[in-house]
């Protein structure tokens, strides 16, 4: 069972993982997008383990929640919006529970991934956050996170050859065609952190 | 929840903090004279770069809430997903605020005009909405 404790680790290797790939991200972010990728999430999720440190939220629907507020208000770009609705939707579902399974948490996963969809307007195929993923919860059954990091890389990876047809890179048109989604490679990095931390807590 | 003797507020969100100014001067100016209905743009970032901040916006409709609804007119990208995102969290702006679907300038300046002629919530949405439909060519 995963407690609240296992959900701010999870968003702390979050927080350590933008905080190492936050270059990568901008770079990717320069040729199809405005260059602000790693430096948003960045500030985002720096702020997302202040916030944890100090409120030390009881549940991990409450850790989620919180984190997904505070990525919609201190982001400043798409992605706080969108994450921030990821994260908060994801921990609603998860409900007051003290400990939720591996199984609840790949429910309400999904819950957050349609809600992301929803808010965007995106499909699997738009060269989008949503195809890492989407791969990712299909890949979750029941639990396993070092599956659904493993989609989620190869969801991210497979859209170097799409062209964008969501957010600002849809109006570069084909000239989006050969360049890694930047926020395909984030959410990647959320799935890696998972899978890190259930494999440093079994 | 609405006031009728008082008017809808208007937020003018934009990525950038000189184009929400303009337009909320734009907008008033053509509202011509008399009381016009409150207007607040929330442009750009806090630190005044590019971007979209949801503490602005908040500050924004707070600012321009008279009880009788607050509309939200955005331009792009992370305006129009900010603004939607703040909705669904239900306690982050006033009771009555709408986002409306409009063109960002045309519908500024519709709502602003229809707004301080006394024009209820639905009928501000509708004027800035309709302001797709003026046809240039």
């Amino acid at each position: 069972m995963l407690d609240a404790d296992f959900f701010r680790r999870w968003m702390t290797a979050t927080a350590v993982a933008v905080d190492g790939a936050a270059a990568r991200l901008t770079e990717l972010d320069s040729p199809i997008g405005d260059a602000d990728h790693g430096s948003n999430l960045q500030r985002g999720f720096t702020a997302v383990r202040t916030v944890l440190d100090k409120e030390a939220p009881g549940t991990p629907g409450a850790v989620l929640t919180l984190a997904g507020r505070q990525l919609i208000s201190t982001v400043g770009g798409a992605s706080g919006p969108l994450y921030g609705t990821l994260l908060r939707r994801t921990g609603k579902a998860l409900g007051d529970a003290a400990e939720v399974s591996g199984a609840e948490l790949a429910t309400a996963l999904r819950v957050g991934v349609d809600a992301v969809a929803a808010l965007g307007g995106a499909a699997p195929g738009d060269k989008t956050m949503l195809d890492a993923l989407v791969p990712a919860v299909d890949a979750l059954d029941g639990g396993d996170f070092a599956a659904a990091s493993s989609a989620a890389e190869h969801g991210a990876e497979a859209t170097t050859p799409l062209q964008a047809r969501k957010g600002r890179a849809s109006y570069l048109g084909e000239r989006s065609i050969g360049h890694q989604d930047p926020g395909a490679t984030s959410s990647a990095l959320l799935f890696a952190a998972l899978a890190e931390t259930a494999e440093a807590t079994s | 929840m609405t006031a009728p003797d008082q008017p809808v507020g208007v937020v003018l969100v934009s990525h950038s903090r000189e184009v929400a100014e303009s337009v909320a001067r734009l907008a008033a100016g053509l509202a011509g004279g008399g009381a016009t209905a409150p207007v607040a743009p929330a442009g750009g970032t806090e630190d005044g770069g590019l971007g979209t901040s949801s503490e602005l916006i908040s500050a924004a409709a707070a600012s321009v809430d008279r009880g009788s609804g607050v509309a939200v007119l955005v331009d792009l990208g992370s305006a129009v997903l900010t603004v939607k995102a703040l909705l669904a969290e239900g306690d982050e702006l006033p009771d009555g605020t709408r986002l409306v679907d409009a063109p960002f300038v045309e519908g500024a300046v519709a709502a602003v005009v229809s707004a301080s002629a006394g024009a209820d919530l639905d009928a501000v949405v509708a004027a800035a909405s309709e302001a797709y439909a003026y046809r240039k060519e």
